[in-house]
């Protein structure tokens, strides 16, 4: 049924739907609104026999979801950027031991200088810890992928994060068809784990393994995110067959037939893109574009078949990996190694930078017309960032860099961005 | 996995269990139909005080639970000793998460027990004294806070032995430690008194709080079952000598324990909802310099004397004597 409603509303009640046992959550913003509903449907009696735990911290929280998975619990919590580096231990331990804990990630942007507002540099921070990381584009597609992670989760054993914008998504109010307890219990069977601690059947699990089986251990982690690439869209198709909608799978393309050049980004930037596209495309420039959903396990072979035609990938990110550039692009060039297509990074979107459909559109002509820098910085202020840098020169003691630009730049809305 | 029969290789003896005691009172250990939680063949030190501790605190909760147990363990010598890959030495349903997590991950296996509605299997958790005082603090708090259903066990050897001997925040006065090394006007730990962690689980006001001692150790087993009896979060922490770190011989592992007890440095107590409730009496009240001189971490205090030092420490000693009425009130 067709509900106006916010993001983290959306969320919270599908989650709800899916009968996790034990969630164990800590606050931080953007993702409250998730947990405090949550809470407050435990505490109604609304979700079975459900166990909310207010934790101490965020390593806390993960780490009462190991245990209760490990004792076969469904298990889920919710965090967002410090929060996410803060559990960082238990984010790497979790998808160590193969435990199907399912995470929202309220994406948001990582301090110092701390900032609330949207970017990815959380969850990209986590890349490598072996969860599944799937970004949702809107908020029908946050909600309906907690349905995909559980179930993707239980069946591999290995943790999912679902991704969705911090305040873009999370507090934005959309309509979102929210599914009923019907078609969530014909869509996620009951958790059968792979392993639990029973006293019927001792076993020690999170033994110590030293060169003799580490690298295999790490390989068949590895192995599991290679069957998550045949598994994520066969479970997007079992999604639509019941709930008569898409959502989900390795990614989403938009114009993608006879396009030259194809815009890629994760999440919800990917509204503007498609109508950076169509304004293009009206235009008379051959474009298209790609939602990637899943980031990890990286879809390679699939995104090469995608774009085997394009002349110029141009990767929108909403993370900067210092000292390098894109992390993003550089997956993609990866996966694109040997086929003759430009691979441009354009950082975008950083701590809630606004990134216009006119820039997009610039970027675009640019890049095609004349080639991009690499990487690309959309909309810097290079004004502010020359004037830091004399100052950087002229005096050893020149400031803290971040209250220096707040001063120049002024309070929130005395200048136009 | 099922579970293996225990060797008995002291049947027909009468070294195990006191014969004078009422067989229901004997110790857990001297049982003909005794479990062994933490099997032989383990990788423990000759004189291992934790090993000790930890099979005789382990059985008495497999025997209170009738094996319906689960155990979580922080990283430190007890898991790296007992857990190599795939020669685990546990019995009983184990498992290792990380160095600062065990009273979360025991807490999580509490709620999946609650969200499933079984009340028969129980759940405890532990660490040594790095993990316990000092990493893992903050979840230990947030555990007893919640008063979640868990017995967390501290092994206290006083230092950070598995890495190789470093202070942690129970390391005593004056011992020296590969971090606090005996050199300079102040050798060994600064003076201090440390983190006193029985105490700060009594400030929680959870239901039980007892220290235990590898020198008592059917006192350690009634304080377990009795632990067991309770519902809600309990923490015991057990005094165990380390050869290794403490420079003790292993011979004397028992010995230098008792000494900790007798001497008053280490005192025997229960605590309910944040009060004591009873103490074990010093029998022979010893001073502190016997258990010290058993100790090569504390030579520096002999070579030359340090009056000053030995003072402060018989002064702690002594307070713990007044303040747990560990002897006696004179007339």
């Amino acid at each position: 049924m067709k509900h106006h409603i916010e993001g983290s509303q959306a969320v919270a009640h599908t989650v709800a739907l899916c009968r996790p046992e034990v969630m164990a959550c800590y606050p931080i913003s953007p993702q409250t609104h998730i947990v405090e509903t949550l809470s407050r449907k435990v505490k109604a009696g609304e979700i079975g026999n459900c166990q909310f735990l207010n934790v101490e911290s965020e390593f806390g929280a993960l780490s009462v979801l190991i245990g209760a998975s490990a004792m076969g619990a469904r298990t889920y919590t919710a965090t967002t950027s410090q929060g996410l580096l803060f559990m960082a231990e238990a984010v790497y331990n979790a998808a160590g031991l193969g435990l199907p804990i399912v995470m929202t990630i309220a994406n948001r942007a990582l301090g110092a200088p701390i900032n609330i507002w949207n970017d990815h540099s959380d969850s990209m921070s986590m890349r490598d810890a072996g969860w599944i990381q799937l970004f949702a584009q809107d908020n029908q597609e946050a909600a309906d992928l907690h349905i995909q992670a559980f179930r993707l989760a239980e069946e591999l054993s290995c943790p999912v994060m679902v991704c969705m914008d911090g305040y873009i998504l999370t507090h934005a109010y959309e309509v979102v068809d929210l599914p009923t307890q019907e078609q969530v219990d014909a869509y996620v069977p009951a958790f059968e784990p792979v392993q639990v601690l029973d006293p019927q059947d001792p076993v020690s699990i999170g033994a110590m393994v030293g060169p003799e089986a580490f690298a295999e251990v790490r390989f068949l982690a590895h192995h599991k995110h290679v069957r998550a690439l045949e598994a994520i869209p066969r479970l997007s198709q079992a999604f639509q067959d019941i709930f008569q909608r898409r959502s989900g799978g390795l990614m989403d393309t938009y114009h993608t037939d006879n396009a030259e050049t194809l815009l890629l980004a994760l999440g919800s930037v990917n509204g503007t893109i498609k109508d950076a596209v169509d304004e293009l495309r009206k235009e008379g420039w051959p474009v298209g574009s790609i939602a990637l959903c899943a980031f990890r396990p990286f879809p390679s072979h699939a995104l090469r078949h995608v774009v085997q035609d394009a002349k110029r990938i141009i990767v929108f990110e909403k993370d900067l990996a210092v000292g390098m550039g894109g992390i993003v692009s550089s997956d993609v060039k990866m996966a694109l190694q040997g086929l003759p297509i430009i691979v441009d990074t354009v950082i975008a979107g950083l701590g809630g930078r606004p990134i216009p459909k006119a820039s997009v559109i610039d970027t675009v002509k640019q890049a095609c017309l004349e080639g991009l820098e690499e990487p690309h910085f959309l909309d810097l202020n290079w004004d502010e960032i020359n004037r830091e840098l004399t100052r950087q020169q002229a005096q050893r003691r020149s400031g803290p860099t971040a209250e220096n630009l707040l001063r120049e730049v002024g309070p929130p809305g005395t200048k136009p961005v | 996995m099922s579970y293996q029969r225990v060797k008995f290789y002291q049947t027909g003896t009468f070294t195990v269990g006191n014969r004078l005691l009422d067989e229901s009172d004997r110790t857990v250990q001297a049982r003909m139909d005794r479990t062994n939680s933490l099997n032989a063949g383990h990788r423990a030190c000759q004189g291992c005080g934790e090993a000790l501790g930890a099979r005789y605190a382990l059985d008495a909760v497999m025997r209170a639970t009738r094996q319906q147990m689960v155990a979580v363990n922080a990283t430190g010598c007890l898991e790296v000793f007992s857990s190599p890959y795939p020669e685990s030495a546990w019995q009983i349903p184990w498992m290792h998460s990380l160095f600062g997590n065990a009273p979360a991950v025991a807490s999580g296996v509490a709620a999946a027990l609650r969200a499933k509605g079984r009340t028969d299997v129980r759940v405890i958790a532990q660490g040594g004294d790095g993990a316990t005082v000092d990493i893992g603090f903050g979840c230990l708090s947030g555990m007893f806070e919640r008063n979640d259903d868990v017995l967390y066990i501290c092994y206290d050897n006083e230092a950070y032995m598995n890495t190789g001997v470093q202070r942690s925040g129970s390391t005593p006065p004056r011992a020296w430690t590969n971090t606090t090394q005996a050199v300079g006007t102040n050798p060994g730990n600064p003076m201090g008194i440390g983190k006193n962690l029985p105490r700060i689980a009594m400030a929680h006001g959870i239901p039980y709080v007892a220290t235990a001692s590898v020198a008592d150790l059917h006192d350690l087993e009634a304080k377990v079952t009795k632990a067991m009896s309770i519902r809600g979060a309990r923490y015991i922490h057990i005094h165990v000598p380390c050869p290794l770190g403490w420079k003790s011989d292993p011979a004397h592992t028992i010995k230098v324990a008792r000494l900790a007890v007798e001497s008053g440095l280490f005192p025997l107590f229960e605590a309910e909802g944040g009060e004591v409730t009873d103490r074990t009496p010093i029998r022979k009240k010893v001073s502190v310099e016997q258990y010290l001189e058993l100790q090569g971490r504390f030579k520096h205090l002999f070579h030359p004397r340090d009056e000053r030092a030995l003072e402060t420490i018989q002064a702690i000693a002594d307070a713990n004597i007044h303040r747990y009425q560990l002897l006696p009130l004179k007339a």
